[in-house]
């Protein structure tokens, strides 16, 4: 939004008149304070807090003081962050790169052969997972899921006696299930529309000379939409990175730590144990994980597509 | 017909216009008197918590108001419920109490939070309040004062309700499969002992229901662990050198009782125990279906089984007994209490009249009023000799009020939460078997030596 504001307002102003850059500037002043203090304002007072050690209750609520890198050296230390990081990265390889990625790509290519009925009763059926608000997907899920949920109501009907109380014997499998289920239209969405853009006479031609449909696939469909796949993929990791409403809904990050992705662990920390400097210091972990996979994708899809 | 009807409408509204005029004069008599009343114009706001169903708080409060604003005519108060689960209300408490703005005058208190919010400087000290309170000194339990006390001996917030913890049992399965009723175990072995007879001879009962791992949160830890720990003469913290004991024989023991009964199956099955609707299944599906041998829990679970409660069961009494908690080795008997008081914010404006309604609040009637209705044991000696009380839950209460006598309460500071989490996980390390109780113990001691620093920790031998 913010920035595609100034790029309307210098073209319209080379084009009209010679509008002074100042000018624009003033009208963009008050969105860029605001924005300064609304957005910019949190993370740098989060940033700041990372490095100190106050906490929601007890002597340092009131009086913290700097403790350097000693939040970080306590996280890296510990074992149970470690763990939340390993659980993060198998619910994002699950759920992001193979469920939404391969499933959205896989119903976007279906879609494009499917005639116009099947495409949008597929299409609807996708897009409402995708506009129903988090937690009540979250509360879908474990009514579907839970020990006398609808899945097992289903499965004792058909004569299997002792279903498995699946939230608690899979969790981390529920819960990359559910994302996948939330977030693949989304995918899906990114994907038709980079597909219908993809020159039918390239495919033709490359169908003349003899290619498999894989061959067309790898070698002329994705490269050509590889910008939409950095695209899209930085903004499912994102999302994922950051998932706690669908998990803390459905598990509560449990049991155990079974489903305690970072997120979580840091809520956990700040939260329930009130170390509010310890967990924004998770978070800022968090944070440069998400730019670092980000870069990560920019420079994997420009080197090998 | 018509002529009849209007002029019956023309006499109802001039009879009308009339009453309200007399209304308003003497609402506006009423507004000149209330300004000599020493809180008129005042405002105070309470917050406490609201979750699920009951509204047992809420009532009690409501009532206290009406009360208040009769003896103060225009004096204002405000009832700030915050919907939240428990943890949750802890934290939504403490972030409002950061600014003036959102503080309340007057909030409900987890004992066990007292000395880290006091701490935090968000709390008043009451020592000059309740030192004029000749109902203070008089009719309150010490321990129970102690347990709105800071370490330094200062007054933050008067208690209104605790609980202590003990053993439910099933007096007739108990007489069906020949263990004596009524029962008192004096040893661990004692209730092993009493298991393996259960799971013996009764196929299909949990023999022992026991809170342990991290989805039961709290419940785990003080209903749980702390409950075989604080029997075992071993503590948490050790008061004189103010350090957490990380390792101690007492602490091993726990763990491996903990053990004992999960692997051989003298527990209720794993799937059961991991999960945060363990007590929901325990109290109010099987219970009721008398498939629980032995239960560890508070006093309040029979207000699940009241007219009430969410799951009435009118026969629990003639079914379930309490017994004492045993000691490890048959020494004397355990219990711990946790509590709340009503505090006052430090940044409160109106203290004296948030005093003057917390003083209210836990007078003799409207304690016996809240502790009635919330199944709680009391913290007034002279509620505990009302008939009322005695006679209440058909004599639980009371019961439960007598283990007052050998209670321990948790160690109040702010670690606390994530000490206790760190107990829920070495219990459902050694309940999965995936580690040894003694290794779970070297685990937990590794966790908190790192969080609150090699200093403040000891071992016992």
């Amino acid at each position: 939004m913010a920035t595609a504001i100034p790029i309307q307002t210098s073209s319209l102003s080379q084009r009209k008149s010679k509008r002074p850059l100042w000018r624009a500037l003033l009208f963009l002043a008050p969105a860029v304070i605001v924005m300064m203090i609304f957005y910019f304002g949190p993370v740098l007072w989060t940033f700041y807090i990372s490095f100190t050690n106050v906490a929601l209750t007890g002597p340092t609520a009131t009086h913290y003081q700097f403790t350097g890198l000693r939040n970080f050296q306590l996280m890296f230390g510990s074992g149970s962050f470690w763990q939340a990081v390993l659980i993060s990265l198998w619910y994002f390889i699950g759920s992001a790169l193979i469920g939404q990625t391969v499933l959205g790509l896989l119903l976007a290519l279906l879609m494009q052969r499917a005639n116009p009925v099947v495409r949008a009763a597929v299409g609807a059926v996708v897009i409402a997972a995708w506009v129903i608000p988090e937690i009540v997907k979250a509360f879908t899920w474990f009514a579907f899921l839970s020990q006398n949920g609808t899945l097992n109501t289903v499965l004792q009907s058909m004569g299997i006696a002792n279903p498995p109380a699946w939230l608690f014997t899979q969790p981390l499998l529920a819960v990359i299930i559910a994302n996948t289920w939330a977030g693949t239209a989304f995918s899906m969405m990114v994907y038709s529309a980079a597909l219908s853009s993809v020159p039918n006479e390239l495919i033709e031609a490359a169908k003349m000379d003899g290619a498999t449909f894989w061959q067309v696939l790898f070698r002329i469909v994705l490269p050509v939409i590889k910008n939409s796949i950095m695209t899209n993929t930085i903004l499912i990791t994102l999302q994922t990175l950051g998932d706690f409403t669908l998990i803390y809904a459905m598990t509560g990050g449990g049991p155990g730590t079974q489903t305690s992705v970072l997120p979580v662990f840091m809520y956990q920390q700040a939260f329930s144990f009130y170390q509010l400097g310890y967990g924004s210091a998770i978070s800022l972990i968090l944070l440069l994980m998400g730019i670092i996979a980000s870069l990560l994708y920019i420079r994997l899809l420009n080197v090998d597509l | 017909m018509e002529k009849k009807t209007k002029a019956v409408l023309a006499v109802v509204s001039l009879l009308a216009t009339g009453s309200l005029l007399a209304n308003f004069v003497v609402l506006s008599a009423n507004a000149t008197s209330v300004k000599r009343s020493p809180f008129a114009g005042k405002t105070i706001t309470i917050a406490y918590q609201q979750f699920g169903g009951g509204h047992q708080t809420q009532i009690w409060l409501s009532s206290v108001r009406g009360q208040f604003q009769k003896i103060y005519p225009g004096s204002k108060i405000v009832l700030e419920p915050i919907n939240a689960s428990e943890n949750e209300y802890y934290t939504k408490l403490d972030l409002m109490n950061q600014s003036a703005k959102t503080a309340p005058d007057i909030m409900v208190e987890d004992t066990f939070l007292v000395n880290s919010d006091a701490s935090a400087g968000y709390l008043m000290p009451m020592n000059k309040f309740v030192n004029s309170w000749p109902a203070w000194k008089r009719d309150f339990y010490p321990a129970m004062q102690k347990a709105a006390e800071s370490t330094n001996g200062t007054v933050y917030g008067v208690p209104f309700n605790t609980d202590t913890r003990g053993l439910w049992y099933d007096k007739p399965l108990f007489k069906k499969v020949g263990l004596p009723v009524p029962w008192q175990p004096h040893s661990w072995a004692n209730i092993l002992q009493a298991a393996r007879t259960i799971k013996a001879k009764a196929p299909g009962v949990t023999p022992l229901w026991f809170y342990s791992g991290k989805p039961m949160g709290e419940a785990s830890t003080m209903q749980g662990f702390e409950m075989l720990l604080y029997g075992t003469h071993n503590t948490l913290f050790d008061s004189k050198t103010k350090r957490w004991v990380v390792s101690s024989p007492g602490f091993l023991n726990s763990l491996n009782f903990v053990k004992t009964i999960f692997t051989q199956n003298l527990a209720e099955p794993l799937q059961n125990a991991l999960t945060p609707e363990s007590s929901t299944i325990a109290t109010q599906q099987l219970m009721p279906k008398q498939k629980v041998g032995i239960l560890l829990d508070g006093v309040w679970e029979y207000s699940n089984w009241l007219p009430t409660g969410p799951a009435p069961w009118p026969k629990w009494n003639s079914v379930y007994g309490v017994a004492k908690m045993p000691d490890q080795n048959g020494d004397g008997y355990t219990s711990m209490s946790g509590g709340w008081t009503l505090s006052i914010s430090s940044k409160t404006k109106n203290a004296q009249m948030a005093w003057d309604f917390i003083k209210l609040a836990c007078n003799k009637n409207n304690m016996l009023h809240i502790d009635l209705m919330d199944a709680n044991v009391t913290p007034r000696k002279d509620v505990a000799a009302m008939p009322a009380y005695k006679s209440a839950g058909h004599g639980i209460l009371s019961r439960f009020a007598s283990f007052n006598a050998f209670t321990h309460f948790r160690p109040a500071f702010a670690q606390y939460p994530s000490i206790s989490n760190d107990i829920q996980n070495a219990m459902e390390n050694v309940m999965t078997g995936s580690v040894s109780p003694a290794q779970a113990m070297q685990q937990y001691a590794q966790q908190v030596t790192n969080y609150v620093g090699k200093a403040h920790v000891t071992s016992v031998k």
